[in-house]
């Protein structure tokens, strides 16, 4: 299969290259777009007001947390099943956004949760289980980063982004398996959205310049990465922007 | 058009703590990020160039 090339470091340096800067373009340009329609288009909630639009930030961080979550597992999967050199430093790569988009959702999910509901932080189960995803993001990176040998720190990581993945499911069905203070799902896969659609489509957009961020930053870092582990490597020593 | 003027944009209806507090700190958060990985890479490749003038000045006579 074509695209196991770049499980080779170096092909991956030179893919990472050429996708991080469209990556981060479509990023800047999707969100050009989705605050104009958050902002311009989309109308005041008509029981939250304006307050309402912390949705386009808050929605779009809580996602790309548990999807940027998933892809780690993915890439742990692939590392400890097949050995591929190149999967624990996307696994490596992605941890730092996912913690900063997890972070996000809970401190604009604090600034939401004042107004409508009187308080920063309740102990719920969607807002718990985020919590926990947030410390697994750190605990990943602490791990990771405590051990000096990559191979061991990619194994001993990929185990916690493997065992941590089952909290994913749990942060998304929580508001249907317990009570929660927190509304249930704007939209899902088997009910028609239940808000109007430029609203949604203002989420959307911003979804996905979040999506375009995470894989552009997430190439732009393991390009570094690579090079740490591969300096003695004679491909480093040729690349132009190493040269004297 | 949801604004009547520049004032009522920036009170979003009286939220304005709560709806510039969480695009604030995305900005920021997202800022921060965009700096710490530009530094990191001019840091690995500074090391990279010492490292490969250390090997070249240890080949010369």
């Amino acid at each position: 299969m074509f695209w196991l090339q770049y499980a080779a470091p170096q092909r991956l340096y030179g893919l990472a290259g050429r996708i991080y800067p469209l990556a981060f373009a479509l990023a800047a340009a999707l969100t050009a777009v989705g605050l104009y329609l958050g902002f311009w288009v989309a109308p005041a909630d008509f029981q939250q007001g304006q307050a309402y639009r912390i949705i386009f930030v808050h929605v779009p961080a809580s996602w790309m947390s548990m999807v940027i979550y998933v892809a780690m597992a993915f890439w742990a999967w692939l590392g400890l099943g097949f050995k591929t050199r190149v999967s624990g430093m996307m696994t490596q790569a992605l941890a730092p956004t996912g913690a900063l988009f997890c972070f996000l959702s809970l401190w604009t999910g604090a600034l939401w949760g004042k107004p409508m509901w009187g308080a920063w932080w309740v102990w719920d189960a969607r807002l718990t289980s985020e919590l926990i995803l947030l410390f697994l993001y750190l605990g990943y990176i602490a791990l990771t980063r405590a051990i000096d040998d990559p191979h061991r720190a990619d194994r001993a990581g990929a185990v916690v982004a493997l065992v941590g993945v089952v909290n994913v499911p749990i942060i998304y069905f929580s508001v249907k398996w317990w009570n929660t203070l927190h509304q249930g799902a704007s939209v899902s896969l088997t009910k028609s959205p239940s808000m109007a659609a430029v609203m949604l489509w203002a989420m959307l957009v911003m979804t996905l310049a979040f999506w375009a961020y995470a894989v552009g930053m997430a190439f732009y870092r393991v390009r570094q990465t690579i090079l740490e582990r591969e300096q003695d490597a004679a491909w480093v020593g040729e690349l132009k922007e190493i040269a004297p | 058009m949801s604004w009547n003027s520049w004032e009522e944009f920036w009170d979003m209806g009286g939220y304005a703590v709560f709806v510039w507090g969480s695009y604030g700190v995305v900005f920021v958060g997202v800022a921060v990020e965009l700096w710490l990985a530009l530094r990191q890479r001019s840091m690995v490749l500074l090391a990279l160039r010492r490292s490969r003038e250390e090997a070249y000045a240890g080949d010369a006579p």
